[in-house]
């Protein structure tokens, strides 16, 4: 057996998969660059590649691969949102994962396992009849269950009946679920570097030389880059990276806390989240128990936690299982979110013409991690919108067109 | 516990208190397009730096001005809103 297993081992014809390369030096042009080096710019960079044979693209990342808010993330995946252009371009991205771990040949550890939110008041519960009834309209799973329907998903959970905070019902949708968020970005750093994309690491954008209305080049730490097109995809970073084009933003920065258990046996079949408690857990494949997501009252841009936080939280999360009170926390950290007026992303085009924006994903950023990338793909190979897009542009707040999510989310802000 | 010193009840728990967010200039009404009145409806005051901005003290409802650093969340400074200023 061991001889068997060597043998297997040295075999050429299952030679040892290659990591992500080394940083390479940076050439003096690329077709496109890609600016942030997280899920969001990996998603984009592989479909530049596969679907539009756009290879010559450097990823520039002033950090390290997924170490900014793809690592920070919570990995709810849903479409239960409540305007039918949300819903429509989520239900994409929910369909993306599902077929994701074929996509890059990496198991990214999707587990379509529903999510489940909570009413504690009738209002709330008439929100969710908006909501289901627009799920199904647009083609997602999406229902409202009353007490019964929440006690037989989620039998653990405690109901409180007669209390302050009795559930009076939820939403159910079957569609939820979550993924290992390096697992993603690293698929698909994987993929996009074997078709020759660069991933360049520790690499700085300081500024850009505009000439007209185009991006001539990029500046970075390690020297200047001549570009085709251009991508900010940078998640907290966003309203800097743009500013330095002279593209001011509506965004404002909130940091958002979240923390983890230490692991338990699996108890906690389906991501559950409250809308009231502004509390939603979901129990990772290493038995952790993700809580977040606590948004800092007013605008920030550390990543420092507050007690006061993790204590709102712990409190949530103790009030729908009580039995969690004597569990440990084992990390706690905090992201940078970029926060738009609508609680909606900016996709699309910019006032300049070679520069795209895949920005203003707030606290609603990792599900929208293949979808974005495709989309934005697909426009900067077209040069052109799509349809799927369009209602996400940055011109939406000059002509009013506002896509009003704000109550399609538990986290609190 | 973050204290914050407001201008009329001295320092108390920054729980005590609610964010309205940056000091926008008023627009006016009379002489403003709908792109302007779209930057200030929604574009407020972002970049790292001290910003100045609306507070409430929520339980006597009093609202006053805070300069505060958006990196190092350090409060320079709170003042009622009839004091001169002189950022925004």
């Amino acid at each position: 057996m061991p001889l068997r297993l060597l043998k297997y081992g040295l075999s050429r014809d299952y030679p040892v998969s290659g990591d992500i390369p080394a940083t390479p030096e940076l050439k003096p042009a690329y077709d496109v660059v890609i600016i942030g080096g997280g899920g969001h710019g990996l998603s984009c960079a592989h479909h530049l590649a596969k679907y539009h044979g756009i290879r010559s693209v450097a990823v520039l990342e002033k950090g390290y691969l997924a170490g900014g808010n793809t690592a920070r993330n919570t990995t709810t995946i849903r479409s239960n949102y409540i305007t039918p252009e949300g819903i429509a371009f989520y239900k994409e991205g929910v369909e993306l994962f599902e077929r994701l771990s074929q996509e890059l040949d990496f198991n990214v550890m999707f587990s379509q396992r529903g999510q489940l939110t909570l009413a504690h008041t009738e209002a709330t519960m008439r929100s969710f009849h908006m909501r289901a009834e627009m799920g199904k309209h647009m083609g997602t799973r999406t229902e409202v269950v009353d007490q019964k329907g929440v006690e037989e998903l989620c039998p653990l959970l405690n109901m409180d009946y007669g209390g302050a905070l009795e559930i009076l019902g939820g939403l159910w949708h079957a569609d939820g679920g979550t993924a290992r968020h390096d697992a993603v970005a690293w698929g698909y750093a994987a993929q996009a570097s074997r078709r020759g994309v660069e991933i360049h690491q520790r690499t700085e954008v300081q500024g850009f030389e505009v000439v007209g209305d185009r991006i001539r080049a990029v500046k970075t730490n390690r020297g200047r880059i001549a570009c085709g097109q251009v991508l900010i995809a940078t998640g907290g970073m966003n309203y800097d990276v743009a500013l330095m084009a002279g593209v001011e933003l509506p965004i404002r920065c909130y940091p958002l806390q979240a923390m983890v258990t230490q692991p338990l046996k699996p108890w906690l079949h389906t991501l559950v989240s409250s809308v009231s408690l502004h509390t939603y857990l979901v129990q990772s494949s290493r038995g952790e128990v993700v809580i977040g997501g606590g948004s800092d009252p007013y605008q920030l841009y550390s990543t420092r936690s507050t007690l006061d936080m993790k204590e709102h939280l712990a409190e949530g999360a103790v009030h729908l299982f009580p039995f969690l009170q004597g569990v440990r926390l084992l990390r706690q950290w905090a992201g940078i979110t970029d926060m738009t007026p609508d609680y909606s992303p900016i996709m699309g085009a910019s006032p300049l013409a070679n520069l795209w924006l895949d920005c203003g994903w707030g606290t609603w950023g990792f599900k929208a991690t293949p979808v974005a990338g495709k989309r934005m793909a697909q426009t900067i190979a077209d040069g052109r919108v799509p349809d799927i897009l369009k209602p996400f542009a940055l011109e939406r707040f000059e002509t009013f067109r506002l896509l009003n999510e704000m109550g399609a989310t538990a986290a609190s802000h | 516990m973050k204290l914050l010193t407001c201008p009329m009840n001295g320092p108390r728990n920054i729980d005590e208190f609610q964010s309205f967010g940056p000091v926008r200039a008023r627009p006016d009404p009379n002489a403003t397009a709908d792109r302007e009145w779209s930057r200030h409806l929604f574009r407020a005051e972002n970049r790292r730096g001290v910003v100045v901005e609306w507070w409430r003290h929520v339980p006597s409802n009093y609202f006053f001005l805070a300069e505060r650093d958006l990196v190092s969340n350090e409060i320079i400074r709170t003042f009622d809103a009839s004091e001169p200023r002189d950022r925004a």
